[in-house]
């Protein structure tokens, strides 16, 4: 099947799906342009109500809320997605290898994953943070570090499915490298289920960095984020104004639309068929 | 005449995936009368199962029953509402699949299973119904009848689980099981018993039956009348001693000669041997698999080794590949020990000796297309690139009878599994290797292919003066190929020789159990050997 004949075949849930993301992700490449103001720009009064020139109107300090919504789709999904990548790097690399070799190797690196699988994930952030500081560039590593065991998790038991395939044994009796067997035997016949589990990982890591920055120990300000968002604005909520809710409303359905798009590809590279 | 229990009318059996739908049963009919056996015969792909379950009113998922009738009793099985077909199942109709092991719930206990039919439709009270299960154990000859029903399922063996789901089957008495492949899973000796209390349980209670299978040996002891389908479609029916006899039509001609084949035997020689494993002692962790395992073969000559599963036929491949390193004793070859890990072998060591693997299905990587596979073959162990490259591999194709300009740029998925296992055997000669060794490499193929692959493989090493070790559990295919024979048991080399010697004159008393337990062709084999055995 042709690209094109794939997407015609999908769902009209995936399609919903991949329009948000598509827009949301068009909105965030462009941000400098399609925001009306700069992300740092205090332009009005604060929490002043919608109006033709802040269709949204603005937040705690007098921000433009709509801007501030499209610089933050910058922010948090982009950070999310460098994010999800190193964990997927990381994650798939080591899980790949501990399943395929097996032995004292696999033991060793299991031993370790679990260890951090023990401790609930958020806690054990908030602790990590309140060690290294919250740089975004630490944020980064954290998250990637506590996700990666995830990713561990599930390459390794899919590799583990893998090696004992004869495919495996024949590339051996070739005297292929190690790196050769997992780049062209492995890797190829893991990638359906990493894929979907790449894209099940981005929603967690998005909401994990959302809830982070929720309580403050996320994304700093100024820099324009959804979860911090939320917070700044949140008195707002007392007064009967929906506008606080708005970067709530655009995390669940990034969330959601991501999850609509993996269903999707789960299904079909599952084989699983109507 | 005897009484019409089932008729199927020109019943169509479609399958729709990805859109398409594809026709699985064109236009088949058949009549089965009440106590009588029908085998169904016919290679993988031939509509068989999917008939066999239509016979009880039932489509697999994503298939439909389009057209025809059938019916069972009088009442037409297509038409009924699901609840009324679902009273019939268990209760008048039964199946009995390939694979018991599978089909047990492994956490309750055969008696709990065995009467559980029964139970449901409200036919017996629990101790009629245990009653009967003990007196079905006894007559399908489970060892322990009174007792065995408290087993698990994982604490009995194959034979006896298979044995177990037919008691399962027929406990409530049906009017027609459906045995679908119901010995394939088993080794020869297990098959005699379980074939032996089937047949005579079916004929004791007067059950009918249709037997799926694709062995002809084994259809011709069970079946009263056979029909031979391929494609979805009924090619010939007839009475069995008839239709073997004088079968009609030229598949089934086909069928029945492909056991023909004889490569040349070699003359016995008395060169030095060419690959030679002494006293190899192999373990699974901690679990012994071999004890001892002493074997030689000559240059270009071929050695069967046959034993059943577990025998540690395949075990021994991995030694001496070197994929297992063996615990003690050694491989050599030319009499130069071979390092026992395929890590410390050379790579001149690896391409001398190659694999061909049982499943080609597994033994390809399914993302990888034909070119790139024998590619890398020829790259790493022949060191060829660019043009010398895709010379070679048109040579290699055209040598295994296939077109290179159709098949190279195929995935294995888009392609058969004969010729999967052809793209294996090329896989293996592109390291132009001295020694080939076999597992398994026809089993899991039809009988028609198989003995294509046979051919072709005793074709390439009488032209290449290849040294070959075959691993089968099939007499036949010895009988076809091989010029030695190694018989293994538990680990332990039974009984070694020439092939004539070994097979036709047995000395080992399990070397003759397993001779006589190969099916025959003649109908009158397993009354025979029974009656042999009962002397």
């Amino acid at each position: 099947m042709t690209r094109l004949a794939v997407l015609r075949s999908a769902p009209p849930t995936a399609w919903f799906g991949l329009l948000v993301l598509t827009v949301v992700a068009l909105l965030a490449l462009f941000a400098p342009f399609a925001a009306p103001y700069g992300e740092r720009e205090v332009v009005a009064g604060p929490f002043e109500v919608w109006s033709e020139s802040h269709w949204l109107g603005t937040d705690n300090l007098g921000r433009d809320m709509l801007s501030r919504l499209i610089w933050g789709a910058r922010n948090t999904i982009g950070m999310a997605l460098l994010t999800t990548m190193i964990a997927f790097v990381v994650g798939a690399a080591t899980g790949l290898l501990a399943g395929t070799v097996g032995g004292w190797a696999d033991r060793l690196l299991a031993w370790i994953v679990d260890v951090i699988m023990a401790m609930p994930s958020l806690i054990l952030a908030l602790l990590l943070i309140s060690i290294f500081g919250a740089s975004t560039a630490m944020l980064i590593g954290i998250i990637a570090a506590i996700e990666a065991t995830r990713v561990f998790r599930l390459s390794r038991a899919v590799a583990m499915n893998i090696t004992v395939m004869e495919y495996l044994d024949a590339a051996r009796l070739r005297g292929e490298s190690l790196p050769s067997i997992l780049w062209r035997e492995v890797l190829p016949n893991a990638s359906a289920p990493l894929v979907a589990e790449f894209g099940l990982r981005f929603c967690f890591v998005f909401l994990f960095v959302s809830s982070l920055s929720f309580l403050g120990l996320g994304i700093q300000p100024p820099t324009a984020d959804w979860g911090s968002m939320v917070r700044d604005n949140a008195t707002l909520i007392t007064y009967g104004d929906v506008t606080p809710l708005l970067p709530a409303a655009a995390i669940a359905l990034v969330t959601v639309s991501v999850n609509l798009v993996v269903d999707w590809v789960l299904h079909r590279s599952s084989g699983l068929k109507d | 005449m005897s009484e019409t229990l089932l008729e199927i009318r020109g019943l169509t059996i479609t399958a729709r995936s990805g859109g398409k739908t594809s026709t699985l049963v064109e236009d088949a009919s058949l009549t089965l009368n009440r106590g009588e056996v029908l085998g169904l015969i016919g290679e993988s792909g031939a509509g068989k199962s999917t008939l066999g379950l239509a016979a009880m009113g039932f489509a697999r998922d994503g298939c439909r029953l389009a057209r025809g009738s059938v019916v069972f009793d009088g009442q037409d099985l297509v038409k009924m509402p699901e609840r009324r077909r679902r009273r019939l199942r268990g209760a008048r109709v039964a199946y009995v699949a390939q694979s018991a092991a599978a089909s047990f719930n492994p956490a309750r206990t055969l008696l709990e299973q065995t009467i559980e039919a029964p139970l449901r439709h409200g036919l017996m009270t629990r101790a009629e119904a245990e009653r009967e299960a003990i007196a079905l154990y006894t007559r399908l000859r489970l060892p322990d009848p009174e007792t065995i029903g408290r087993r698990y399922p994982h604490q009995v063996s194959g034979g006896q689980l298979q044995r177990a789901m037919t008691a399962m089957a027929m406990i409530t008495r049906p009017d027609l099981i459906v045995f679908d492949e119901p010995t394939t899973a088993l080794d020869v000796t297990t098959q005699v018993e379980v074939l032996a209390a089937i047949r005579d349980a079916v004929a004791e209670l007067d059950t009918a039956a249709i037997y799926i299978t694709h062995d002809l040996a084994v259809v011709a002891q069970m079946a009263d009348r056979i029909m031979v389908m391929r494609h979805g479609k009924v090619v010939e029916e007839g009475e069995t001693a008839a239709l073997m006899s004088n079968p009609q039509a030229d598949y089934t001609k086909s069928l029945w000669s492909v056991r023909e084949f004889r490569a040349q035997t070699k003359p016995p020689s008395s060169a030095a041997p060419h690959v030679e494993a002494r006293g190899i002692v192999a373990t699974y962790g901690d679990a012994p698999v071999l004890h001892g395992v002493d074997l030689s073969i000559q240059p270009g000559r071929t050695l069967a080794v046959i034993g059943e599963s577990g025998s540690g036929k395949s075990t021994l491949a991995r030694v001496i590949s070197g994929l297992l390193p063996a615990r003690e004793g050694e491989c050599r070859m030319h009499g130069e020990a071979l390092p026992p890990s395929y890590r410390q072998r050379s790579r001149e060591d690896l391409r001398r000796v190659q694999m061909i693997f049982q499943m080609a299905d597994t033994a390809l990587n399914p993302k990888i297309k034909v070119r790139d596979a024998l590619g890398r073959a020829l790259t790493r162990l022949m060191g060829l690139r660019g043009r010398a490259r895709e010379e070679r591999l048109h040579q290699l194709m055209r040598e295994i009878d296939m077109d290179p300009a159709i098949h190279l740029d195929r995935y294995p998925g888009e392609l058969s599994g004969g010729q999967k296992q052809r793209i294996a055997i090329a896989r293996a000669l592109a390291a132009e290797p001295e020694f080939l060794i076999c597992d398994e490499v026809t089993s899991a193929l039809d009988q028609v292919v198989a003995e294509e692959i046979l051919r072709l493989l005793d074709r390439l090493q009488r032209e290449r003066g290849l040294t070959m070790m075959f691993i089968t559990h099939d007499i036949a295919t010895v009988r076809a190929l091989a010029d030695d024979v190694v018989v293994m048991k538990d680990g332990h080399v039974v009984a070694a020789g020439q092939k004539d010697d070994v097979l036709d004159r047995p000395t080992d008393p399990y070397v003759r159990t397993l001779m006589e337990s190969a099916p025959e062709m003649d109908p009158a084999w397993l009354d025979r050997l029974l009656a042999s055995r009962a002397a």
